[in-house]
């Protein structure tokens, strides 16, 4: 393994809304009246079944406690013991599942409110995406106007599948506001579950499903490419979170190769993909899907051809990883410092 | 591959390799719906005539994403009068001679019924394609083999397919497409896993073809790049299927061979597999053995699109990762995206890689029967 060094910033943990009560207090009396009446579940998505390995780490369950729902372990298991400066909260709770757009603009809007009040003003150390109402770009971007005063939310957050691919027209308001606010979008694994997580229908295994969050990231990341977002939005930063990274040279290469050949579909494309990615794009390093050897690993490295794409993350609660054992073995000292502290600070202008 | 020709020269040999090769993928294609009816019972041509093939996606001709050229074809593998692939005679010339190609694989993919509809239908055309390519391509020309198009999304029509052919040595491999309508590893495709094993042929997976489903778990892209970039997404839910739903250590004498999906993936791929079987392992206690294992195993992959980075001889580092033995030289002709056996490697490679790379490979898993 790496060293880590002290001050590193952690682009992905996951405070948890440990249930619909917790937001009571930020919701209107519209949605709280209808949480009972209708007697509404939690909005937990099956992206990470409560009791699967990959959901949290064994040493970071304690009985009774939602795994990341307490702010108090969130500090011992992944503040302190990664001697972390500051940690990007990314909310996982599934507002974005729901298919009324209304209450999806609800739930969201109290998500953020809740966060704003439950962790970042207990914790200095935290900064927040801002949950939006992806169903309906509008709405989101009224939500994005409505959090953005307050500083300490640096991204917008986004899941990886939605109706649409992320790339089409119908999501640009979403950039065009999180570029005039100086914030990145985040791009997280998980699913509104519109569709089978695979293009070829509906998985037996989770195992699949989890597996397939890595092909969902590759044909994301073509579509914003492809479509042209950052045509338009040049000064957009787009981090891709728990996408694994170990798949980006070998797509980049067949991206770039097919654009050479296509490109009269996609006139507006002036550079090649490999170079928007250097320029806009950035990955999170957990989970790492690296290969078996340090030497292949730096192989990968060079194919990953920028020290400025990676970014550090935990991704506490999952279980990536065990001990502190979060850095790839093999990384020099330099891109450590890179990883931990420059790369971040380079992706998210709010944090400066 | 953009020159716009007014005339149909007879093609010359003007890349001539000293190479011997094999072509892993290689497209035959009908002029016409005629050129089937000798292969098809009379119901079915009033029917193909009547209500078309309807395939699982929008338009009655051509795709719903028009591809980058005419019948996403080369200019110039055009023979006079005809569509590319549809003529014998100018493909020995422009292809099989040109490349001193000495094992063709024919992937008769196309308008081949294995995505209609009415399975009933795509069964009876499937059966036709085969006829029409035993008597029209591999009666006539020894260096070409075929493939078995099965109506893969019936089992036991395809089954009864493999049957049919499974001691006929003109046909070398089971032919599938990609894009299924369910996972294809799921219980109700084994059969044609197990028919294809008991024969002795490796299954082919050629990319495209219509399951139904969008390209990307996140909904249908705008355009055609992201389609075809989308067959490397696609095959790789492909194989993860297969790998975790325990196919390989059902079917242990499966030979899967990847065809058009590139292949500078896969290390990637394997690498999270095992990251994640490993730490769901409780889900899945069929498995035996690490995924990489069972991909290394099985699985074989054609070259074609091969992946171009900046620094070509990064590419290599992805094949010694997948195994020299695993690659299967492909030029998919006569398609646009055509890769040139004299162009197609970054580098000079010791003679040893190179003969494997461009025939041996192949021979070893075709060429047994």
């Amino acid at each position: 393994m790496s060293s880590i060094i002290a001050g590193g910033i952690d682009c992905d943990i996951h405070p948890a809304v440990p249930n619909l009560k917790a937001l009571h207090p930020y919701l209107t009396d519209h949605w709280r009246d209808i949480i009972v009446q209708r007697g509404m579940h939690e909005l937990n998505s099956i992206a990470y079944p409560a009791n699967s390995p990959l959901t949290a780490r064994p040493d970071w369950r304690v009985e009774g406690i939602r795994p990341g729902s307490d702010l108090e372990l969130l500090r011992q298991h992944a503040l302190n013991p990664f001697k972390t400066s500051i940690a990007i909260a990314n909310c996982l709770y599934g507002v974005q599942l729901l298919f009324s757009e209304d209450m999806g603009a609800g739930f969201a809007r109290a998500v953020n409110d809740w966060m704003a009040k439950e962790w970042l003003d207990k914790e200095p150390r935290l900064r927040a995406s801002i949950v939006v109402p992806a169903q309906n770009p509008e709405m989101a971007v009224d939500e994005i106007n409505r959090v953005a005063p307050d500083k300490r939310f640096v991204q917008v957050l986004l899941l990886v599948m939605n109706d649409m691919p992320l790339g089409k027209r119908h999501y640009w308001p979403i950039y065009a506001a999180a570029e005039k606010h100086g914030l990145a979008i985040g791009i997280h694994a998980g699913s509104a579950y519109r569709h089978p997580v695979t293009p070829i229908g509906w998985p037996t295994y989770y195992t699949e499903d989890y597996a397939a969050q890595a092909a969902a990231f590759q044909q994301a990341l073509s579509s914003l490419i492809c479509e042209g977002v950052f045509t338009k939005y040049p000064d957009l930063k787009v981090v891709l979170l728990e996408s694994g990274f170990t798949w980006l040279p070998a797509h980049l290469w067949r991206l770039t190769k097919f654009w050479r050949g296509l490109r009269m579909e996609v006139p507006w494309l002036d550079r090649a993909p490999t170079e928007i990615v250097k320029s806009n794009v950035r990955l999170t390093i957990q989970p790492c899907d690296g290969p078996p050897s340090e030497e292949m690993f730096q192989k990968l490295m060079e194919h990953m051809d920028s020290d400025e794409l990676l970014l550090f993350s935990t991704d506490y609660p999952h279980w990536q990883f065990d001990g502190e054992d979060v850095l790839p073995a093999g990384l020099s000292p330099s891109l450590v410092r890179k990883m931990m502290i420059d790369n971040p600070l380079a992706t998210y202008s709010r944090l400066s | 591959m953009n020159i716009q020709t007014t005339t149909r020269p007879l093609p010359q040999a003007v890349n001539q390799s000293k190479l011997t090769t094999a072509d892993c993928d290689i497209h035959p294609q009908r002029n016409n719906d005629k050129d089937l009816h000798p292969y098809l019972e009379k119901r079915w041509i009033e029917h193909m005539q009547m209500f078309g093939s309807r395939p699982r996606q929008a338009y009655q001709d051509g795709p719903a994403y028009p591809k980058g050229q005419p019948n996403a074809a080369r200019r110039d593998a055009w023979p006079a009068g005809g569509r590319p692939g549809s003529s014998l005679a100018f493909m020995r010339q422009q292809l099989l001679d040109t490349n001193n190609c000495v094992l063709g694989i024919l992937n008769a993919t196309g308008d081949n019924g294995q995505s209609y509809q009415n399975r009933a239908f795509g069964a009876a055309v499937c059966h036709a394609m085969n006829e029409w390519q035993l008597h029209e391509w591999l009666l006539p020309e020894p260096r070409l083999r075929g493939s078995i198009v099965v109506p893969y999304e019936d089992a036991e029509a395809a089954v009864a397919e493999i049957e049919r052919y499974a001691t006929d040595p003109h046909f070398v491999q089971v032919l599938m497409l990609s894009r299924t309508s369910e996972p294809p590893g799921q219980k109700r495709y084994w059969k044609v896993y197990e028919a294809a094993a008991a024969a002795g042929l490796p299954v082919g997976v050629h990319a495209f073809g219509f399951g139904g489903y969008p390209v990307s778990g996140g909904g249908w892209p705008s355009y055609y790049i992201e389609d075809m970039v989308g067959h490397a997404q696609s095959s790789q839910s492909f194989l993860t299927s297969m790998v975790i739903e325990g196919v390989f250590e059902r079917v242990p004498a499966l030979k899967l061979v990847l065809i058009e999906a590139g292949f500078a993936w896969l290390p990637s791929l394997a690498w999270r597999l095992d990251k994640i079987q490993n730490r769901l392992k409780a889900e899945t206690p069929h498995l035996k053995r690490l995924p990489s294992e069972y991909i290394h195993d099985h699985v074989w992959l054609t070259t074609q699109p091969m992946e171009e980075p900046a620094n070509r001889a990064h590419v290599l580092d992805a094949i010694d990762w997948i195994g020299w033995d695993r690659l299967l030289f492909a030029t998919d002709y006569p398609h646009w995206d055509y890769d040139d056996p004299s162009q197609v490697l970054p580098m000079a490679l010791p003679e040893q890689k190179k003969r494997d790379f461009f025939l041996n490979n192949a021979v070893a898993l075709y060429g047994q029967r």
